[in-house]
């Protein structure tokens, strides 16, 4: 897979998701080599408040280090962040999370647009972003920013979404470099540098 | 497109034009309410955002507004409101008068909601809640204490998950697709502009609400507003913050212990 090594090396994978997606990742999880030399920043919607028990379950499925991103943290490679509930997720220059209690975007606070976008502008070329299943049309105008600023978009495939609204939207719009399903996106991803 | 360097002189200007500080903020938050303020007002260059905030007085109080995030909710984490109801109350309660500061209380949602736990915890009548706020604007609509009536049901919701056992809406009359709370409430209830960043401590305070309102901040500037708070605070009061804030690592620490899961620290030295 020469093709999906981008032209500099991977700082960031974002990932995003919603309805349908945590299965997903049930599953990716388990066939990512531990030993990825990036982070890994995921921006999923979920119910309110509450449940951190999620990063605690997603970290059942991994070696790599599986925690919620804390506002002010610095964003290692190696590691699983999970977007916590009801803030949005930024990403600074300096390399540090913030969190942002704004307006709702897209019906969703954290918003993966929010995120992809703000990672966009930090990482440039050296930024993934994959979406997966939703029934949102969150994540779009994130990925075609990313694109923009010139990294690489990855879609789950429709096809095998729980729920394709969201791929396909994104899709529609030009969004996407690369659509996969579960084992070709661990692939990409395993193979990325 | 605005690079960073631009929004470094624009908050160069702010602080020689007007006094106000931002240097600190969350850049990345910053930069998206500066695109997303441009956008709303068609305003098509920097050059031109940088004349307008320059000149004109009025659209700078406008600039502050939009780029500071004014969110909030009535009862927004409602097992924060429950230990304030059980754990911390009680303790006020024995004191002959309460003195809490909300900081950075945005519209209001929280003082009010606040007033509420003392009013069911009889203490109402011996407390003062100190509303404060950089913006003048949202302080105004504390003031009135009238708050979208389409909220209520969530508001009720959350109130009674926190422990509420009236019907929430005893406490304000609907009109015209407003909740206009209990005059009751707002008796209690003093309003004042106070910048976080450059003004200083002003009474000693029972209990101190900052939430949501440090994210928006750099370590540093979190580090100094956690002092201005701990030289504003009583012996053995409180200090409740936001639930993605913690005094962890900061300056303060030593001084404080964390009560409970909630983000609630009592001041022990
Ligand atoms: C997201 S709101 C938080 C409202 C409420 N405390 C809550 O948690 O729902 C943040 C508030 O902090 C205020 N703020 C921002 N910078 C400030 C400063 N330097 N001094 C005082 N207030 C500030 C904003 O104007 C805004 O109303």
């Amino acid at each position: 897979m020469e093709e999906n090594h981008l032209k500099n090396s991977c700082r960031a994978l974002l990932i995003g998701g919603s309805a349908g997606s945590l299965q997903v990742l049930f599953n990716l999880f388990p066939a990512i080599k531990p030993d990825f030399t990036f982070a890994v920043i995921i921006v999923l919607h979920r119910r309110n408040s509450g449940d951190s028990a999620l990063s605690e379950l997603l970290s059942t499925k991994t070696l790599a280090h599986t925690l919620e991103a804390e506002d002010k943290d610095p964003i290692l490679p190696g590691k699983f962040y999970l977007a916590p509930a009801d803030y949005h997720l930024l990403i600074e220059k300096n390399g540090t999370f913030s969190l942002d209690y704004s307006e709702k975007v897209n019906f969703s606070r954290p918003s993966i647009d929010v995120t992809f976008e703000s990672a966009a502008e930090i990482y440039g070329p050296s930024l993934v972003g994959m979406l997966l299943s939703g029934a949102n049309e969150d994540g779009t105008k994130g990925l075609l920013t990313i694109k923009k600023m010139g990294g690489k978009t990855v879609v789950q495939n429709p096809e095998t979404a729980q729920m394709p609204f969201m791929p396909q939207h994104a899709i529609s719009h030009h969004a996407a470099d690369y659509i996969y399903n579960i084992i070709e996106m661990a692939d990409f991803i395993n193979n990325l540098r | 497109m605005i690079e960073d360097e631009d929004i470094a002189i624009l908050l160069n200007d702010l602080f020689d034009i007007y006094g106000y500080d931002f240097t600190r903020y969350s850049k990345a938050s910053l930069k998206r309410r500066i695109i997303r303020l441009c956008a709303l007002d068609k305003i098509p260059s920097y050059a031109e955002l940088r004349y307008r905030v320059r000149t004109d007085e009025t659209y700078f109080k406008r600039f502050v507004e939009e780029i500071t995030v004014n969110v909030t909710e009535m009862f927004r984490d409602p097992s924060f409101y429950k230990s304030l109801r059980e754990d911390i109350l009680p303790v006020l309660g024995t004191k002959p008068f309460i003195r809490i500061w909300h900081a950075g209380c945005s519209t209001g949602e929280e003082v009010y909601s606040m007033a509420i736990l003392l009013k069911e915890a009889n203490l109402l009548r011996k407390s003062l809640l100190y509303a404060t706020d950089l913006n003048p604007s949202v302080l105004e609509k504390v003031r009135k204490g009238i708050f979208p009536l389409n909220q209520m049901k969530q508001y009720s919701e959350s109130y009674i998950a926190s422990g509420g056992i009236h019907d929430f809406s005893m406490y304000y009359t609907a009109h015209y697709g407003q909740a206009k709370f209990d005059k009751e409430l707002a008796e209690k209830i003093i309003i004042s502009t106070h910048n976080l960043v450059s003004d200083s401590s002003f009474n000693e305070f029972d209990l101190i609400l900052c939430r949501n309102v440090l994210i928006y901040f750099d370590k540093e500037l979190q580090d100094r507003v956690l002092k201005l708070f701990d030289e504003s605070l009583g012996t053995l009061g409180y200090l409740a913050l936001g639930t993605k804030e913690t005094l962890k690592f900061s300056a303060v620490q030593s001084k404080f212990r964390q009560l409970n899961r909630e983000k609630i620290w009592k001041k022990i030295i």
